[in-house]
């Protein structure tokens, strides 16, 4: 029996591994954490239907469970891979017929951008803070109050080159209108702002969301990218930027600011490349074979690409990418 | 006193937490489509008025939405009315409605 190695047990990697699977290959994924689900369990609920996250993880671990030819290997971190071989960081070596990396992105790390003082004012959370919020059903401010008046930032390490990071994350424009949604639900009375450059509703549903966040729950939208954050004498946060809609700098005061924090690419990436012989793009996510007809495979044989490892992907693209890949290692393993 | 050509210029910035927001709270309450705006200048681009002088109304709108009103009545005063934004506004805002709304509501300042 075939067997195929899936690195990372992310949406995209068990969507494949259960396809896979379907076809009777035997499939080891490979976790580096204690638990499949990466970035999406720690997710309260998805756009643009506010689906909740653990219903889609839940789906998926159930088709899993029910094959029998899929092992899940938690704890292990990948090192080196060729598409024969899969070496663990514990030394162990596997070998296989073909591999599919499904190792996704690294969320940006907001404190690279010190003007907005993430980690230096209690205030200042990262949309994947206010997520854990939303799943502990606690969202206050650090001394415990109710937030009155919210500013949300987009294009937090996107769109920028002072951090490296010239691409756009494609989906913190959706989550930003998403967590405007929510908040409002949950402090009705609040105000909350948010801050954008452009909005990119590429998706289904997303534009009418957009829409809805602003006439039917009065969210505010101001174009342009907050300069600075400072502290208020009465503890609260003070935010510059330019109303580039008219013209005029634009001064706030607001109790909580959310950062919508970008993808980036995976340090591993470039030891992919220099070990694996794999091409990375300018913006460090893998490059597949071809942008249309070859978009799972890689330019190695045998090692394929599903989900964020390529470019940022929303969860249905990542599920997708995973079902491409899996249909593409078994032609590939077909016609060997 | 010695005038040396030296005057204090007046702060540009729009401070939300000075700005009154009643006014622009109760103008998004009655009319919430105007919220929906995405600032595409269609209105701007059709308007004669905007053609002839300086009148800007994505910007006088967006303004009163932040609480600045002075001087956004008599800049829709430039407005004859003739309803060319309100047809091509995308996002089917009633975009003469919300003139004459504004001007109900500022009329005072």
């Amino acid at each position: 029996m075939k067997h195929i190695i899936i690195i990372g047990g992310g949406v995209a990697g068990m969507q494949c591994a259960s396809e896979l699977a379907q076809q009777g290959v035997r499939v080891t994924i490979l976790e580096k954490e204690a638990d499949t689900g990466g970035k999406v369990k720690n997710w309260h609920k998805l756009f643009p239907t506010f689906t909740p996250a653990s219903d889609v993880l839940s789906g998926l671990r159930h088709k899993i469970a029910k094959a029998d030819n899929i092992t899940i290997k938690t704890g292990c971190e990948a090192t080196q891979v060729t598409p024969n071989s899969v070496r663990l960081a514990s030394g162990e070596e596997l070998s296989c017929d073909a591999v599919v990396i499904a190792t996704g992105y690294t969320l940006f790390d907001a404190r690279i951008k010190e003007e907005y003082g993430y980690g230096i004012y209690d205030n200042v959370i990262t949309a994947a803070d206010l997520e854990e919020m939303f799943n502990k059903n606690d969202v206050r401010l650090a001394d415990g109050r109710v937030p009155r008046r919210i500013a949300i930032l987009h294009c937090v390490g996107s769109r920028d080159e002072k951090v490296c990071q010239r691409h756009c994350s494609k989906v913190c424009c959706v989550t930003g209108v998403k967590q405007a949604i929510e908040l409002k639900q949950l402090f009705p009375s609040a105000d909350v702002f948010n801050f954008y450059m452009d909005i990119r509703m590429f998706g289904p549903g997303y534009e009418e969301m957009y829409r809805e966040a602003q006439q039917k729950y009065n969210v505010h939208f101001v174009r342009g990218r907050i300069s600075e954050v400072s502290p208020t004498i009465d503890n609260r946060l003070q935010i510059k930027a330019e109303d580039t809609l008219t013209g005029r700098p634009l001064k706030i005061g607001v109790d909580m600011l959310v950062l919508l924090i970008g993808m980036r690419a995976n340090d591993m990436n470039t030891t992919l490349e220099t070990d694996s012989g794999l091409q990375r793009q300018a913006s460090g996510f893998m490059q597949p074979k071809d942008a249309f007809l070859g978009n799972a495979e890689s330019n190695v044989e045998g090692i394929f690409y599903a989900g964020a490892i390529t470019a940022p992907k929303n969860v249905a693209e990542a599920l997708c990418d995973g079902a491409t890949a899996a249909l593409r290692v078994s032609d590939w393993l077909r016609n060997k | 006193m010695i005038n040396f050509g030296f005057s204090i210029s007046r702060p540009r910035v729009i401070d939300i937490d000075r700005n009154n927001l009643n006014k622009s709270k109760e103008i998004i309450a009655e009319m919430p489509e105007l919220q929906a705006c995405i600032g595409c200048g269609s209105c701007t681009a059709t308007c004669t008025a905007g053609n002839l002088t300086e009148y800007n109304f994505r910007k006088v709108h967006t303004l009163v939405r932040r609480g600045e009103y002075q001087g956004a009545y008599e800049e829709l005063n430039k407005c004859m009315l003739c309803g060319k934004c309100r047809l091509v506004c995308p996002r089917g805002i009633n975009t003469r409605g919300v003139i004459m709304l504004i001007k109900r509501k500022l009329g005072d300042f």
